[in-house]
């Protein structure tokens, strides 16, 4: 419509735009590709396989069927085939979720304050910081979570310095616990928490804090109605990068909760390693994800719509 | 004189800065002064002169090294400044992006604790006070700067302050804004019968809107005073040189007498000037003439005379640029009558320069 308002330049001008457009256009084929080949196949062929037979020794039949789903919640009677209500898997996945919502609630509360410390300090100073804060990501999560095993079981360092102490007189039973899979959790993902809220917090006016002291807001009122508002970002990015890798953590339970107090992510696993049973984990690991998705969709809705503008 | 209350008083007050190397650097160097109630204050000085730092000792962001910071006679210097009933108006403005213009009004008054119903009270008057009752639902992201400027005002004066404090609040509007922003501001003053205490290094600001003045350098207050004061009678070469612009004159005192004194000029003549306590002849001094307190006059009427070394036009004024005899600069401005009279005064014509009775002063160094 603007058609005839373009002198011959700006036409030409206008036209080189557009060339170099849908030539930069191109530029994004190579993580279209990427995308494809190790995101969306991939997820393809697990909704696939979530709806075909198990095969004997693992892989599948190709015979459409709803049984994984099916047997998801429920359980067929071996002497009259009728479905039993089983919520076994169900029992999982809200443990699951507990163990992820506590993660991500301790994480934000050990991980605000260090972030805040770190947001303050002189600028030369910070990127010390987030130095340090990222050192436990030079090595392995497995061989992390092996510390962790080494530190807190019977025999390990903490009780032997208690007792060396004489603070008790028998070990303290930390390993194989629900405090020892959330210590390693809180361990592995306190750094997703710190990062984001740490470049919500460096961003953020403090001369804004200087003016909720002027009018009159005490340091929990500058806290709670200016510094949690303006670091909402963060918060949100935080907590999604905390709760969402927690809820499917694998290592971390497997090693530390001794295999007695399954997550998600060995649940799963079980299906394609002794379970033998591909289409059930494949239907497992689609549930768990729409049910991340759907929570997600909500929650960036909720905490965001008041902030839209910050 | 009779006794006004002081609001703010500063006695004695210093700020020392524990810099990188361990060295001290005094921002603020035993400063004293004392504000009066109701009273348009401007701390005027140079970047780094000390006059935020005075101000965020008084809001109590900042805590003096030494001395007492006194409100109506009572010491704040060590209270919190969410304790202190006095306001400020930041230079960036500082509005809580995340509230709409309406909340950030309000705040001051909601942290206090007042009702519900006395907040929107107040906040409907403040928003007719700076007149953005329209504005009142939009976030402070979608309001112009002078709008922003005029939110600002209003939050801190919504909680009735004692004091309240601007740190050089205009510095971010264009210039036709920043005039306009000028009234305003002091018609609010006048209206609300708030203490202002206004920090700027803009001298034209000081000296418009200011009931009295305190020039600032290298932490130290140099001169108080109403802007007649400061600009016609500069205690010192500093405030002389900061405030508007001054012809320094070197000479020696020939003689004093009540209050004149009779300057042998280093450029050859003798002039009077009013001179200072304990001035005695015989000594170096320093005289200033303001280049609009001067005249061009033909050669022989002239007291200096010079050679013009340049003319700028200045539409309602121009500068006359003069070498005098002994290659000192000189100038002198005067108001263009628009009859083309100084056609003749062009670079490199002889000149003479008359001054102004009275206005030649002796400064001390």
């Amino acid at each position: 419509m603007m058609e005839t308002a373009l002198s011959p330049a700006a036409k030409i001008a206008a036209d080189n735009e557009i060339g170099v457009m849908s030539r930069n256009r191109w530029l994004t084929v190579p993580a279209v590709f990427i995308i494809t080949i190790f995101g969306v196949l991939p997820l393809l062929i697990i909704v696939v396989y979530s709806f075909m037979k198990p095969a004997a020794y693992g892989g599948v039949e190709p015979h459409f069927t709803t049984d994984a789903y099916v047997y998801f919640l429920f359980q067929k009677d071996i002497f009259d085939g009728t479905l039993q209500f089983v919520p076994d898997y169900l029992i999982i996945y809200f443990r699951s979720l507990l163990y992820a919502l506590a993660t991500t609630v301790i994480c934000l509360l050990v991980g605000f304050p260090t972030a805040y410390f770190m947001a303050t300090r002189p600028p030369s100073q910070r990127n010390w910081w987030v130095l340090l804060i990222t050192i436990p990501f030079w090595s392995n999560l497995l061989v992390r979570t092996l510390a962790i095993m080494l530190i807190i079981r019977d025999q390990g360092l903490v009780n032997n310095v208690l007792l060396w102490l004489h603070v008790i007189d028998k070990p303290i039973i930390m390993l194989y616990t629900d405090f020892a899979i959330m210590l390693g959790l809180l361990y592995s993902y306190l750094p997703f928490m710190v990062l984001p809220l740490y470049s919500s917090l460096e961003k953020m006016d403090f001369r804004l804090v200087e003016a909720g002291f002027d009018l009159y807001a005490t340091r929990r009122k500058v806290l709670w109605r200016i510094i949690i508002p303006l670091s909402m970002p963060g918060i949100i990015a935080g907590c999604l990068l905390v709760f969402i890798p927690t809820l499917g953590s694998y290592v971390t339970p497997l090693i530390l909760g001794g295999g007695t107090h399954l997550m998600i992510g060995d649940l799963i696993a079980q299906q394609f390693g002794s379970g033998r049973n591909w289409p059930l984990g494949s239907a497992q690991a689609l549930i768990l994800m729409v049910a991340v998705l759907v929570s997600l969709y909500y929650y960036v809705r909720n905490t965001t719509g008041g902030i839209k503008h910050g | 004189m009779e006794k006004v209350k002081a609001a703010i008083e500063a006695r004695g007050v210093s700020r020392v800065f524990m810099t990188a190397g361990q060295k001290s650097f005094a921002a603020l160097d035993n400063v004293s002064v004392s504000i009066r109630e109701n009273e348009f204050f401007t701390l005027l000085g140079p970047s780094g002169c000390g006059k935020t730092t005075l101000l965020r000792l008084i809001a109590g962001f900042d805590f003096p090294t030494d001395g007492q910071i006194l409100l109506y006679g009572e010491d704040i210097a060590v209270l919190p400044p969410y304790q202190r009933p006095v306001n400020t108006v930041f230079q960036n403005y500082a509005l809580f992006p995340h509230m709409t213009v309406a909340q950030n009004i309000g705040f001051g008054l909601e942290m206090l604790g007042k009702p519900r119903q006395e907040v929107n009270a107040r906040v409907a008057e403040m928003l007719k006070l700076v007149r953005m009752e329209e504005m009142k639902d939009r976030r402070t992201s979608q309001i112009s700067g002078g709008q922003q400027q005029r939110v600002a005002l209003a939050r801190a004066l919504a909680p009735k302050p004692k004091v309240l404090l601007l740190d050089e609040p205009l510095s971010a509007l264009d210039y036709k804004l920043r005039k306009d922003m000028q009234i305003e501001l002091k018609r609010l003053q006048t209206e609300t019968g708030i203490t202002f205490i206004f920090v700027t290094h803009d001298q034209e600001e000081a000296l418009t809107m200011s009931d009295r003045i305190a020039v600032m350098s290298k932490g130290k207050i140099l001169q108080v005073g109403s802007p007649h004061d400061i600009y016609d009678r500069p205690a010192v070469r500093f405030v002389a040189d900061f405030i508007g612009e001054t012809n320094f004159l070197g000479g020696t005192v020939k003689a004093t007498a009540k209050g004149d004194a009779k300057v042998k000029l280093n450029c050859g003549p003798e002039i009077s000037a009013a001179a200072i306590e304990g001035l005695k002849p015989g000594g170096n001094v320093t005289v200033v003439v303001r280049p609009e307190h001067a005249n061009l006059v033909a050669v022989k009427a002239g007291q200096l005379k010079g050679v013009l070394d340049n003319v700028v036009y200045f539409g309602t004024d121009t500068h006359f640029h003069v070498k005098l005899e002994d290659g000192t600069g000189f100038m002198v401005r005067q108001q263009n009558e628009g009859d083309g009279r100084d056609a003749a005064l062009v670079k490199g014509a002889k000149v003479g320069i008359a001054l102004a009775e009275g206005t030649a002063r002796i400064l001390r160094d």
